[in-house]
């Protein structure tokens, strides 16, 4: 069992006051604080290690390609990839999405072909997909979500048909915390045919994932959301598959050779190896350093722990909070159901006004549609308060925050 | 006289119900301005002299002590700017 109060101490910003009160940090949803380790590993890179990775032969270009490349195995390891060939750098989940969608979905979905998504996913895991179909033609199909945000897994099975290429959902929810079954879902989906897409933002940073066990074909996460620096994430895709896929976006790194034909008076290009191929131009490498240090600081606590700490505090927070007469928590009742997400309203308040109010006690929640409009609307919900919890957090905090929501309610 | 630049840092437009703008008051000059819109506006109800409900015309809002204020039911960024213009210069 993790110790919240000694993991505090790597966290220099929840030193901080806001508005005269200890800091209260209950948006990890959006995005974690950093541990000093993941901050002393981009500082230790830029003061001694920067260089551009690859090609080059002096030394700093060594050292840096190793450590960008070691952050690329030790990611693969751990989601349990075969390796980083099958790990591609991507600015976050949404760009790993936009990358399926266009250097996989651009070349294989057709008019008559169906793409699978639910209707609990964040935007990122809808636009793309509503894009693409304008170009190419294809048919987006929602499968329904029960009234609790638990996916209804009759409707995703009457949705799914030979027609369908790709199933898209996430692994859990970024409003309800909803955790879904997603190896049921790549079983069903593979006996159809279909590849499968998962939005792990939220499940990375939270639960031990196993892209084998899974049996699933992508996962994209962000590294913001797991303790490490904005601006870096990772899609992992079977090898077989990826080696299939045309890259995303042209430039240096992603070819080994581009060769002038003076009688066709045009260039030829042959592709890099994986994962290069798809990560054309200077990638963030220290984003990349800073990811191998919050994976490790990760792997040092271990999933199993991340995963119980939370489940503690958001059962902790359900039971606290429902002493708030006008407090409602929304999702499903059984904490076990869920991750560390708890997404609430206070009757006759705006999720905003709850959002200030919690401000002005030093407590950082969020409000709104959480960039998942369809679900809120599904959910009958015009917006809704959020508060999230990760390995820092502890029940005096929750306490807290029941005692602020208390003078509201 | 000033602008309303020189009292207000950022606005957010919010996303779900009906469009709401938070408006958050330059650190500096919070003080400044929360002065000047209690002289103005209304007071409808105050919760420990920290949270205001205020009206001022048609228009009604909450003000934070800690520097931040939410606007209701206004049309569009435009008409915002006017009421911040009307309250603060």
């Amino acid at each position: 069992m993790l110790d919240p109060y000694k993991i505090r101490e790597d966290f220099p910003i929840l030193k901080r006051k806001i508005n005269n009160h200890p800091l209260i940090y209950f948006d990890n949803a959006a995005t974690t604080q950093k541990p000093k380790q993941v901050i002393e590993s981009i500082t230790e890179f830029y003061e001694n290690h920067n260089a551009n990775v690859h090609r080059a032969i002096h030394t700093l270009s060594q050292e840096s390609s190793e450590l960008y490349e070691n952050a690329h195995e030790e990611v693969a390891k751990f989601i349990n990839a075969e390796g980083m060939e099958e790990i591609i750098f991507v600015r976050g989940t949404t760009e790993a999405i936009n990358l399926v969608a266009y250097a996989w979905g651009l070349h294989n979905l057709k008019r008559e072909d169906e793409v699978l998504v639910t209707l609990m996913e964040h935007h990122s895991n809808i636009v793309p997909w509503e894009m693409l179909s304008k170009i190419k033609g294809f048919q987006v199909k929602y499968a329904e979500v029960n009234n609790d945000g638990t996916l209804n897994y009759e409707s995703f099975e009457n949705a799914i048909s030979d027609k369908t290429k790709i199933v898209c959902l996430a692994h859990v929810s970024n409003v309800t915390g909803v955790i879904t079954d997603v190896k049921r879902v790549a079983k069903i989906a593979h006996e159809y045919g279909a590849l499968v897409l998962v939005d792990a933002a939220q499940s990375v940073p939270h639960l031990p994932v196993d892209v084998k066990d899974l049996d699933i074909d992508f996962l994209a996460f962000s590294g913001h959301k797991m303790l490490g620096p904005t601006g870096i994430g990772a899609l992992y895709g079977k090898r077989g598959i990826l080696e299939e896929m045309k890259p995303f976006h042209g430039g240096g790194s992603m070819i080994k050779e581009v060769t002038f034909n003076t009688i066709t008076r045009h260039c030829s290009i042959s592709l890099n190896d994986l994962p290069w191929k798809f990560e054309g131009g200077t990638p963030n490498i220290c984003g990349g350093i800073g990811l191998m240090a919050a994976v490790r600081y990760l792997n040092d606590i271990g999933m199993e722990n991340v995963k119980e700490h939370e489940g503690i505090l958001t059962e902790y927070a359900m039971r606290r909070m429902q002493e708030c007469e006008k407090v409602k928590i929304y999702g499903p009742e059984d904490a076990s159901l869920k991750c560390g997400i708890l997404p609430f309203g206070v009757n006759g308040i705006s999720s905003h006004d709850i959002a200030l109010f919690l401000d002005s006690y030093g407590i950082m929640i969020r409000s709104g549609f959480h960039c998942a409009q369809p679900l809120h609307e599904k959910l009958r919900l015009k917006s809704s308060a959020r508060a999230s919890f990760y390995i820092y957090n502890t029940r005096e905090e929750i306490d807290r925050l029941t005692e602020a929501l208390k003078e509201i309610g | 006289m000033g602008t309303v630049e020189d009292y207000v840092a950022r606005v957010e437009e919010t996303c779900g119900e009906e469009k709401q703008f938070v408006v958050i008051f330059k650190y500096t000059s919070k003080n400044q301005a929360i002065a000047k819109i209690l002289k103005k506006a209304k007071v409808e109800k105050s919760i420990s002299r920290i949270i205001f409900d205020l009206t001022f015309g048609n228009v009604s809002f909450r003000l934070y002590g800690t520097g931040k204020a939410i606007f209701r039911n206004l049309k569009d960024k435009e008409k915002l700017q006017k009421v911040l213009a009307d309250l603060l210069l």
